[in-house]
This record gives structure tokens, C-alpha cells and sequence, in this order.
């Protein structure tokens, strides 16, 4: 039976009529139209669909839309500020961290919870902490590059 | 995933009251084996009763000797405590290496024991550091909790609402993982207790269980050393595409002479 | 060099889309009043269907249809195509069987498509797909391909005894027979390909999208060629004609091949969009992927090398048996054949080369092109025989390389095995390997992992690759079945930006940046003023999509040719423009000047005119500013190297680690020197990937994947490698314009040997010579306990 879910989406309100099986990932995708975050696997192993909830990093197809209600929703959307990339997003662009940008979405919010709580990672730190986002393209140097160069550049 | 009813109550009597005369309904902790299950379709609860709203499941007490962590207290939360990693490291260690970032950070501890996965770390630590299983029952010692695969002691209305560990001397874990899930192929958890060593096993067979011949070998030298030449027999062992049962026999014995050698052996 | 020309590092153009989750991924595209397809497939290896019960299915008020192989085989042409013949040794053709979209009457492999539900949403149309009921008679089935021409082997198809798709060869046997007879020393190897599964992070997806009013049809899918799809899809299958189709490839989350091919969700989609007068759209869960996605590789050889005294080779004997699966993939004949024999000469002198294939039908899931499909297993055969050689001979891996390698003035060169290398310089990327990999204090480190209780080994691979596939006529006479040229358009728009339309797809390759580069280079616009449009049948003329590492060899070349007609056309605008002649006026930097004078107009001046052409030579020049060219390659392309693996080696559990990994390559010219190394690491990582993690395993008595998922196929994690360690040494390509030679693929084949090798050096102290590939932990601590016993 469908129920109505709301939660804040980027800073903004939103709500949804899901169903009790409806995934999180599936009802910002498709009811709320966000798409940049992506479903690579049906195992919770690539975490293409990596989001925070409530401040931190979890793969949004292991969850249901109903877990999600009253939370603070951040998806890759919501990263850049007043049309400025976040220095993440930049430092992906900037090391070539990306190719064909499927996986991009949820390595950038998987390595920004990183750095919440560890600012300064070492390089085995960053490849230790993204083992739940597979990228097939880039091999992973890149990714870590830029992960560390966003982290020294948001150290200031 | 199929259709269900989906709870959140806000405490226990209401979660017990869904639960009476509800055969097909399961608890929802984080839902990191329980949500994949369902998507495969090989799980189909009539309802998930989601304990997420009952704050008293969640968090960690240090009472004395010992350390209480609620039912939903998540791997991060484990890891990232200074009451655990002061006084059990190795089960800080061994939440800190629990499945991914994404998992630690929805994953409970209570979820992770109740469901007594073979391959799941948690049991190794519920076993080897000599827990007691705290339910809205009873208390349940860890040795007469895990019963099968997938099976423990709990009743099908009864509710995992915390974990208490005593204060090991010292304690190590080490694990294998798989190479592709990174869930367990042979996790082992050595202690020094107040009422001797203890040796458990999680990953290589059915359910997490002890070693007896380690323990007695490590009772009386706890070093790794004291584990050459030990053999651990395979024939009850699991195996797959990874790691055979002769395989996981051999990585037991290397991973427990890992334990030991972080519990400082 | 202009700072956004050619050899620039430039930033890439399409990186703010998908930083800023603004990519638009197929399925990331809804149509109004769009269906849902989810595809029933066969839970057995092989049987027979004697029924299909849908009615459970269709009382369920979400359903719409469900739709069958009887459906299908009554509304359309044909089946999917296979697009490359290849013959027996006898001359006769290959056999080739039907392979209808939708099975009609047998299935054959787990995951072979039996019926189509579609319904109001995707949880719906799964919902009513377990209700089909689907009555099969079950057959013996056989997945392995060592069982599959065993006597008794279960019978896949009638048209093919034994099991075998053709019995090929390649090779002069009589003169190969004669070297082993002149040989004073010789190696052999027993070696298996593992068979891979791609994993592109983008599951498959495809929307049919039929337009009842002008009767034309809209796909969008998942594909690295578009126009393929719609040649194969619109003319064999369907039977729409081209003007009737469009294909719509748009933002794709990485192919590695596994795009490459028309797969029967495109057809069904299309199909049943016309039939239902709505939308379909089906996305494949990461499950399915595993059993519909093209699997590569699995070949198991056996190689034997003549060498005289001095270790130079004489003669190179190969049998393969490759697995093609339950159908022919689409160009799934030419792997095993023209993309792998005609590698094994390598980049080596040996004058007598002889492989013999044998082809075979197996109960699994097709089997084509994977990230160098072919050459991969060409280099991981060759790589290790080489290494093997070497011992028998007494010299170091390096000694017996550089004696055998084809010297620089040998070039142009012809292999025994049809190709024609144009250039190269072995021996550079060997040394420049050897420095970049601090070849000379390997023993300090190996000490140095000894006291840590590692087992530290090394391992090098020389590597060549035929890319920027193909000739036409060359790949005709071979088999193929389409041209394989590429066509560009540069649209020069009347205020001076510049559209450009390539028939190439990127879908991660950074096209959009790097052929951007190409026109900056040439017309001197600014880069931000050049959009690079592909993947849409609707907008670009023609094109046959991206793999073997063809895209700038063949498309950018196209892309050179549209450039030099613009800049024929502008030098003739702005003669007129500057009443000088025609040979008098130089282009450069964005400015037509007549040469020697001040007198000058700007390109941008030269496209206005040409859109506003009031003064303009109307008599002799159409007015406007946009050309097309096709190109197609007077040959392949050759790219080649050196990698150095060093691993460690736990004893205690048989883990490998790859501690360090330097590639030196040569891949012609370099347009973007970041996206080239990108491309390198990438495709190293999937070589280390087959070489330590990567194994698709099929239960031969139950013929179901038993690596079906990510948490039991392992692709390589960020903590599986290390930073790698590249360097390129440049030799142009000698027939094409831009020098340039491919690096997409290098990584994938030149990685696997050098860390088998590697693994091999590790474990040698125990006796090893050999290991399976992958090499696993347990395999790894089999090896040593069975060598220890």
C-alpha cells in the first residue's frame, strides 16, 4: 500500500507517494527526477548509488525510500554550491578522475564522508575507504589523486 | 523485492506487539543483509518492523568491566568509539573491517548477530570475547547462541536489543576476506579472558564456532608459535568458489596465529 | 604547442555533466507512456520449451503483454546477425546457426531470453514474469569448453558436429614443421584464457520508441556504435529501413566490447513498442548482465616454440580451442581468429608462424570481443612461452627479447601471419620500461620483502597490438561483413563555433575533448567554441562506433580529412575576401593571411561570409562551411610496449599483491597526454584483473554461472592496485596523417602475462613454473603446497 514519504532533498523539501518496497535510490531516480545517482549492481557491491543520509555516505539501493523519511538527503546534485563546483568535484575534473562517469557520482559522496571525519587521509587510507565503489575505467590512481589533492586543497 | 508492511515504532512494546501472532514478520536493524536478501527475492517478510526509531537500542555504555553496545549501534559507531578501542581494540578492529564504508555506516551490530551469518565478523567477536546476548527476555551466553547457519537461540518474537562484552586481558582479530564480497572466508577472534582463552571462528564453517585445541594450545603459551603444527580439520568446513574447506582449514590456523600475534602474543 | 592543441593535457570538456550528476545515461531517459520490459530467461543450461502458460501473468491488471518467440518469429525477418564470417581449412563456411531474439523452441545457455513481460512498472513486470510459466524439457548441456568436442558431448547444434562452429588456420605448417626440424632447442606451454565477464558500471539498457503518425522508429541504447545497431538491428532483424530508425546512444557508462554487439533487448524493445503503441524500456539488473552481457576470453592452447642454439626463434606451433558460447555473438568469429592468430608473431622475427582454432558451441553465454579481444590472448600465450623459453635457452627474459625482437630498420615488416607492422622501436619501450621500473635494484627490494616474509617476483611482458581496426577490404577479404572506415562532419556555424559530428562514440574515451583538440589544432577555434556530437544516428551521417582502439586512428582521421576540405573551402573564402590568390593565402592560428603581408581576415570572418555570403564568389563556391569526410585506414595500426610487474607474495595465504606496475608504451602520436595515461591505467587495472581476480566459473554438471554477482566475481578494488608507473615512447604511424597508433586495449594486453610472470618469479624458489591464471590466493597456495609435497 503506498505511503507518503518526505524527506529534504539538497536543502529543499521534498515528498513521495512510494510503496513499502520502493528503494531509496528508485524514488529519488524516478519520482524526484535526480538522476545523477546511479545503479550499477544489485548487490550493494559497486556503490554507483553512494548518497548521504542524515551526514553520511550509505549505497541508496540497500535502503528503502520508507527508511529515509524525515532524513537529510545530499546527492550529487546537491554537492555544487551557487553553480561552483565543490573543490571535489573540481579536483576530479582537474586529475582526471573520471572517464565514462557512471561510478563518478557516488565515489565524489563516498570521498567527501571520507574526509569528514578523516581530513588529511593517507593514499592506502583513500583506496582502503572507497573498496565499496568500483570504477571500471579508470584504475583507480586518478580517483585517488584527486581525492587527495580535494582533501589538501579543503585543509586550506 | 515483494510487497510488505512496513513498521517503525517507537519502542519496544510496540515493536513486540507487531511481532505477536506475526510469523512472517522480520526486524529490520540496517537492512545490510536483509535488503539484498529481499531484492533477490529470496526473503519475503509479510513485515519489516524497522527498530530504527527506538533510541534506547542504540549505544554504548561502559559499566566496569565490561561494555554494553545497544542493538543498533552501527559498525561506524563501534569503530569510531574511544570507549571500545580503549579497552577492545580487536573489536574495533573488527567493526573498523566490516564490509565497506557504506555498510559500517548502516550495518548494526544487533542485525549482524541475530542473523548469524556464517561469513559475517560480528559472531567472532560475540563468541571469542565470551558476550552475553541480551534480549527483551532473557540474557543468552554467547556460547549457547549460535546454533546453525542462519539460526541462533533467539525466539521468533524475541527481540537482540543490546551485546555485552566483558574486558578481555587481551584480544586480537584477523580475517580473510573474500576477495570479491570481503565478508569472511575465515575471521578469527583470540582472547585472553577472565575465564581463559577462547578461539572463535567465523567464515569457515556453519556458524561461528570455537576451537578447542587452539584454546588449550594458547592457555599455555599465548603465542603463535604455540599454533604450529596444529591442523584444523576440514571435513565440516564450507566451501566455494574461493576457498575450499582444505584451503579455509589452513587459513584458520594463519589467521588465528594473526589474532594472536595483535593480541599482542 | 597551443596550450589546447595537440599534445596538451587538456581538462576534459565532458567532465562537468558528469561531476555535477547532469550525464543522461539511457537509463536516465523516460518517455510519456512508457512500458516496462522485464525479460524471462531460461533457468537451464539447455532444454527444449514444450510450453509457455502466460495467462497468470496477463490477469494481473499491471500487465500489458507478455510476449513470446512465437510472437516474434511471426512479425520479423530474422535473427540476430553474426557480422564476420570465418571458413574451415577446407574453405567451407562456418557454421551458423539462427539465433532468434526470443527463443522459439530451445534454449541453450542460463540466461537465454524465452519471454518478455511488460507492464506499468519495472517491480510489475518482474512481478508477473515469475508468473509465466514456462514448461521446459530439460537436455544435457556443456558449459566447459575442454568437455565440449569430447565423444558424447551433449549436441548444441545439428549444423554443428561436435560441437564445432569451424576449424580454422592461419600459417604455414610445412615451414613451421621445418623449423622444429632444424631446432636445437624448444619450449612448450599448456595455457588457459580465463574467461572474463566485462562489467561495464553501467548495467545494459534499451527504449523502443515508435512514432505511429510518421511511422519511424526510436531506440535508445547502450551501445558503442549506434549506426552498427541500426544496420544490423534495421536490416536483419526488424527489417526497418534506415530512414524508418533511429539509434540513440547517449551518455554510456563504459563498453569494453560488451557494447559492441547487437543484443536481442534492443530488437525486443523496438518491436514490441510498435506492437503495444507505447514506449519500452527495459534496464538490466547487475544479475542479468552477468548472464546476457557478452562474456570474453576462455581459450585454452597449447604452444610450442623452435629455437636454435642461440635462443633466436625459428618457429611457432599453436593450437587453440576458443568457446563462442551457445550463438554467435556479433562479430564473435573474428576473436579467436584475425584479432588473435595474427598477433603470435608478436614483436618477434620468428619466420614461421602456424595456429590452428578450433571454434566451439558451449552451453554458456556468447562469447565475443572483450577489451582486446583477441590480442590479449595472443600476448598472455606468447608472453609466457617467451618467459619459458628463455629458461630453456639460459638467458634472462630481457637477453632473449632484445636478440628476437624485429630490429628498428626492419621495418616495414611482414609477419608470417598477414600483418604488416609499419613501425616501432622495441627495444626504446624495453629500455624505457627497464628505467622506469628501477629495474637494477630489484634485489634490494626482493631482500626487503623477504624480511617482511613476502615472496617478491617480477615479470615483464613485450606486447604488440593490431588497432585502429580496419581496412575495409583488408577486414572484407577476411570475413567481415561491414566496412569498417569512420566518417566525420565539421559543421563550421556562421558566428565561427564549430559542431562536429563523428561517428565514433565515446563512453569514456574523452572524445569530446580530445577531437575538440584536433579541430582547435587546425582551425584555431577556441576549444570551449567546439561541441563534439556523437552517438545519434538522427544527427551524424554515418559511423561505425568505438573499439579496437580505432577511435582516433580511424575516427579522428575522418574527422583530419572534413578538416583539410574546411580549410581548402576557407583559404578559397577568404581569397576572395582578400582579392589575392587562392595559393597565396596561409591559414595559421586562426587567421587566413596572404603570405608575407599584414593583410589578413580571421576564420570566424571567413564563416560569416560564408552563411552571409553577400560578398562571396557564389559562382564558384556554395555558400556555407561544413564538410564530410569518411576515412578509411590503409592498414592497422601497431601500437606496442614493455610492462614490468613486480608482486609480493604472502606464502601463509597465497595472496598476491601487485606492489609495483610500470607500463612504457608506444602508441604513436599523443593528442592528450592525460587521457592517454588514463586510458593505460584503466586498462592495466583490468589486466591485472584477469591475471589475479577475474574468473568466470560455470558448474559443468548444473550449467549454472557460479560467478553470477559481484560478491563472487571479483573486480579489482582501489585497494587491489597500486599507483602505476607510465611512460611512452613515440614512433609515428607511417599511413595516417596524425601519427597516431591507439592506446585503449594496451593495458588489458600487455598486464596479464607480465603478472603471471611476476607471480611465477615469486614462486620459483618452491619449484613453480607455471600457474593457472587467475592467480588467486588459493590457487597461489595450492601451487606452493603442491610444489613443497
Amino acid at each position: 500500500m503506498p505511503s507518503t514519504v518526505s524527506f529534504t532533498l539538497n536543502g529543499e523539501p521534498v515528498s513521495a507517494e512510494v510503496s513499502s518496497r520502493t528503494l531509496l535510490v528508485d524514488m529519488i531516480r524516478e519520482q524526484l527526477g535526480r538522476t545523477g545517482t546511479h545503479v550499477g549492481c544489485d548487490t550493494s557491491q559497486c556503490g554507483a548509488c553512494v548518497i548521504h543520509v542524515d551526514g553520511v555516505s550509505v549505497k541508496s539501493c540497500t535502503m528503502l525510500a520508507l527508511q529515509a523519511d524525515g532524513a537529510d538527503v545530499v546527492t550529487i546534485e546537491g554537492v555544487a554550491r551557487n553553480g561552483e563546483l565543490h573543490p571535489m568535484q573540481a579536483a576530479f575534473r582537474e586529475h582526471h578522475g573520471l572517464q565514462c562517469g557512471f561510478c563518478t557520482p557516488g565515489m565524489i559522496m563516498s570521498a567527501l564522508d571520507l574526509l569528514q571525519t578523516n581530513p588529511d587521509p593517507s593514499e592506502g587510507e583513500v583506496r582502503e575507504w572507497l573498496e565499496g565503489n568500483l570504477c571500471r575505467c579508470t584504475g583507480y590512481q586518478n580517483i585517488v589523486k584527486a581525492v587527495l589533492s580535494a582533501a589538501a586543497t579543503m585543509r586550506g | 523485492m515483494y510487497e510488505f508492511n512496513y513498521h517503525r515504532p517507537a519502542s519496544l512494546d510496540e515493536a513486540k506487539r507487531i511481532l505477536s501472532g506475526n510469523d512472517e514478520a522480520k526486524l529490520l536493524g540496517g537492512g545490510m543483509t536483509l535488503l539484498p536478501t529481499m531484492k533477490m527475492r529470496l526473503a519475503q517478510p509479510s513485515d519489516l518492523v524497522d527498530l530504527s526509531a527506538i533510541a534506547s537500542l542504540s549505544g554504548i555504555e561502559v559499566a566496569g568491566d565490561s561494555i554494553t553496545i545497544g542493538a543498533m549501534t552501527t559498525h561506524a559507531q563501534v569503530a569510531a568509539s574511544a570507549e571500545v578501542s580503549s579497552r577492545i581494540a580487536a573489536l574495533s578492529v573488527l567493526a573498523s573491517g566490516i564490509g565497506d564504508a557504506q555498510v559500517r555506516n548502516r550495518g548494526t551490530i544487533g542485525g549482524s548477530v541475530a542473523n548469524s551469518d556464517p561469513a559475517a565478523d560480528y559472531p567472532a567477536a560475540v563468541l571469542g570475547l565470551n558476550a552475553t546476548v541480551i534480549t527483551d527476555e532473557r540474557e543468552i551466553a554467547a556460547d549457547d547462541f549460535f546454533t546453525g547457519m542462519f539460526e541462533t537461540a533467539l525466539g521468533p518474537q524475541e527481540i537482540l536489543t543490546a551485546i555485552r562484552f566483558p574486558l578481555p586481558k587481551r584480544a586480537g582479530y584477523a580475517k580473510f576476506p573474500n576477495p570479491a564480497s570481503r565478508y569472511a572466508v575465515a575471521g578469527v577472534m583470540v582472547a585472553e579472558t577472565g575465564n581463559g582463552v577462547r578461539v572463535a571462528v567465523t567464515g569457515a564453517g556453519a556458524n561461528a564456532y570455537r576451537v578447542s585445541e587452539m584454546e588449550s594450545a594458547l592457555s599455555a603459551n599465548f603465542s603463535a608459535s604455540a599454533l604450529d603444527g596444529l591442523a584444523v580439520d576440514a571435513s565440516e568446513l564450507n566451501g566455494d568458489l574461493h576457498a575450499s574447506p582444505e584451503y579455509r582449514a589452513h587459513l584458520v590456523v594463519v589467521m588465528a596465529k594473526r589474532a594472536v600475534a595483535a593480541a599482542g602474543g | 604547442m597551443s596550450e589546447n592543441g595537440i599534445g596538451a593535457a587538456v581538462r576534459r570538456k565532458e567532465d562537468h555533466r558528469f561531476i555535477t550528476g547532469g550525464g543522461r545515461y539511457t537509463d536516465d531517459i523516460n518517455r510519456p507512456n512508457q512500458v516496462y520490459a522485464y525479460v524471462v530467461r531460461s533457468p537451464l543450461a539447455h532444454a527444449r520449451i514444450t510450453g509457455i502458460d502466460a495467462s497468470e501473468a496477463l490477469s494481473r491488471d499491471d500487465v500489458i503483454a507478455v510476449l513470446t518467440g512465437a510472437d516474434m518469429a511471426a512479425e520479423v525477418v530474422g535473427g540476430l546477425p553474426c557480422g564476420w564470417g570465418v571458413c574451415n581449412k577446407d574453405g567451407s563456411p562456418m557454421a551458423e546457426p539462427a539465433h532468434p531474439p526470443l527463443a522459439t523452441d530451445t534454449v541453450r545457455y542460463v540466461g537465454d531470453q524465452v519471454a518478455v513481460v511488460i507492464a506499468t512498472s519495472r517491480a510489475a513486470a518482474r512481478d508477473a514474469a515469475e508468473l509465466v510459466d514456462v514448461d521446459y524439457d530439460e537436455l544435457p548441456a556443456v558449459t566447459d569448453l575442454a568437455s565440449a568436442g569430447a565423444d558424447g558431448a551433449p549436441q548444441i547444434w545439428e549444423e554443428a558436429p561436435a560441437n564445432v562452429c569451424f576449424d580454422w588456420e592461419i600459417g604455414d605448417s610445412a615451414a613451421v614443421d621445418e623449423a622444429f626440424s632444424k631446432a636445437t632447442q624448444t619450449a612448450s606451454l599448456d595455457v588457459v584464457n580465463n574467461r572474463l565477464i566485462p562489467n561495464a558500471m553501467e548495467p545494459r539498457a534499451a527504449i523502443g520508441d515508435y512514432d505511429r503518425g510518421k511511422d519511424e522508429y526510436t531506440l535508445f541504447t547502450t551501445s558503442q556504435n549506434p549506426h552498427v545497431i541500426r544496420l544490423l538491428m534495421g536490416a536483419n532483424v526488424l527489417g526497418i529501413p534506415e530512414h524508418k530508425l533511429r539509434v540513440i546512444a547517449p551518455d554510456v557508462g563504459g563498453g569494453f566490447g560488451s557494447k559492441i554487439f547487437h543484443y536481442a533487448e534492443e530488437a525486443i524493445v523496438t518491436w514490441a513498442s510498435k506492437r503495444l503503441g507505447r514506449p519500452v524500456k527495459w534496464t538490466a539488473d547487475r544479475s542479468e548482465s552477468f548472464v546476457s552481457d557478452a562474456h570474453g576470453r576462455d581459450h585454452i592452447s597449447h604452444a610450442e616454440i623452435a629455437m636454435n642454439d642461440d635462443g633466436e626463434f625459428l618457429g611457432l606451433r599453436v593450437r587453440t580451442t576458443a568457446n563462442l558460447g551457445a550463438y554467435l555473438s556479433t562479430f564473435a568469429p573474428s576473436v579467436p581468429t584475425y584479432l588473435y592468430a595474427t598477433l603470435l608473431a608478436g614483436n618477434y622475427k620468428t619466420p614461421a608462424v602456424y595456429c590452428e582454432v578450433k571454434a566451439m558451441f558451449t552451453n554458456t553465454v556468447p562469447v565475443d570481443a572483450y577489451r582486446g579481444a583477441g590480442r590479449p590472448e595472443a600476448s598472455y600465450l606468447l608472453e609466457r612461452l617467451v618467459d619459458k623459453a628463455a629458461k630453456v635457452a639460459g638467458l634472462t627474459p630481457i637477453e632473449i627479447r632484445r636478440r628476437n625482437f624485429v630490429p628498428n630498420d626492419g621495418f616495414p615488416y611482414q609477419t608470417p601471419v598477414a600483418l604488416e607492422y609499419d613501425s616501432g622501436d622495441y627495444f626504446a619501450v624495453l629500455d624505457k620500461a627497464l628505467e622506469i621500473s628501477d629495474y637494477d635494484n630489484f634485489a634490494a627490494r626482493k631482500k626487503a620483502s623477504a624480511n617482511k616474509g613476502l615472496l617478491r617476483g617480477r615479470g615483464l611482458s613485450t606486447y604488440i597490438e593490431a588497432c585502429g581496426i580496419a581496412p575495409s577490404n583488408v577486414a572484407g577479404a577476411l570475413g567481415a561483413r561491414a566496412g569498417l572506415y569512420e566518417s566525420g562532419t565539421v559543421r563550421v556555424n556562421p558566428t565561427g563555433s564549430v559542431t562536429v559530428l563523428t561517428g565514433s562514440h565515446s563512453h569514456g574515451q574523452g572524445h569530446e575533448t580530445t577531437f575538440a583538440q584536433l579541430v582547435h589544432e587546425a582551425l584555431g577555434v577556441d576549444i570551449d567554441a567546439i561541441e563534439v556530437v556523437h552517438g545519434d544516428t538522427g544527427k551524424i551521417p554515418f559511423g561505425m562506433g568505438t573499439y579496437g582502439s580505432r577511435s582516433l586512428a580511424v575516427g579522428g582521421m575522418a574527422l583530419v580529412a572534413a578538416l583539410d576540405k574546411i580549410k581548402a573551402k576557407a583559404r578559397k573564402i577568404a581569397a576572395h575576401l582578400l582579392e589575392a590568390s587562392e595559393d597565396d593565402v596561409e591559414f595559421e592560428n586562426g587567421e587566413l593571411r596572404i603570405a608575407g603581408t599584414d593583410r589578413a581576415v580571421t576564420f570566424g570572418d571567413v564563416a560569416l561570409a560564408a552563411y552571409v555570403p553577400h560578398n562571396y564568389p557564389l559562382d564558384v563556391l556554395e555558400p556555407g562551411l561544413e564538410e564530410t569526410a569518411f576515412y578509411d585506414p590503409k592498414n592497422f595500426t601497431f601500437p606496442a610496449g614493455c610492462h614490468i610487474c613486480e608482486v609480493e607474495v604472502d606464502p601463509d595465504t597465497g595472496v598476491v599483491n601487485v606492489d609495483r606496475f610500470c607500463a612504457a608504451d608506444d602508441f604513436g602520436r599523443i593528442i592528450n597526454p592525460m587521457i592517454v595515461e588514463g586510458q593505460v591505467h584503466g586498462g592495466v587495472t583490468q589486466g591485472i584483473g584477469q591475471a589475479l581476480f577475474e574468473e568466470c566459473v560455470y558448474d559443468n554438471e548444473s550449467g549454472q554461472l557460479l560467478s553470477g554477482s559481484m560478491m563472487d566475481y571479483c573486480l579489482p578494488k582501489a585497494d587491489n592496485v597500486p599507483n602505476f608507473d607510465v611512460a611512452t615512447n613515440v614512433t609515428l604511424c607511417q599511413h595516417n596523417a596524425l601519427g597516431v597508433k591507439g592506446c585503449g586495449e594496451a593495458g588489458a594486453i600487455g598486464a596479464p602475462p607480465a603478472v603471471i610472470n611476476a607471480v611465477v618469479d615469486a614462486l620459483s624458489e618452491y619449484g613453480v613454473e607455471d600457474i593457472a591464471i587467475p592467480a588467486t590466493p588459493q590457487r597461489v597456495w595450492q601451487a606452493i603446497q603442491s610444489a613443497s609435497r
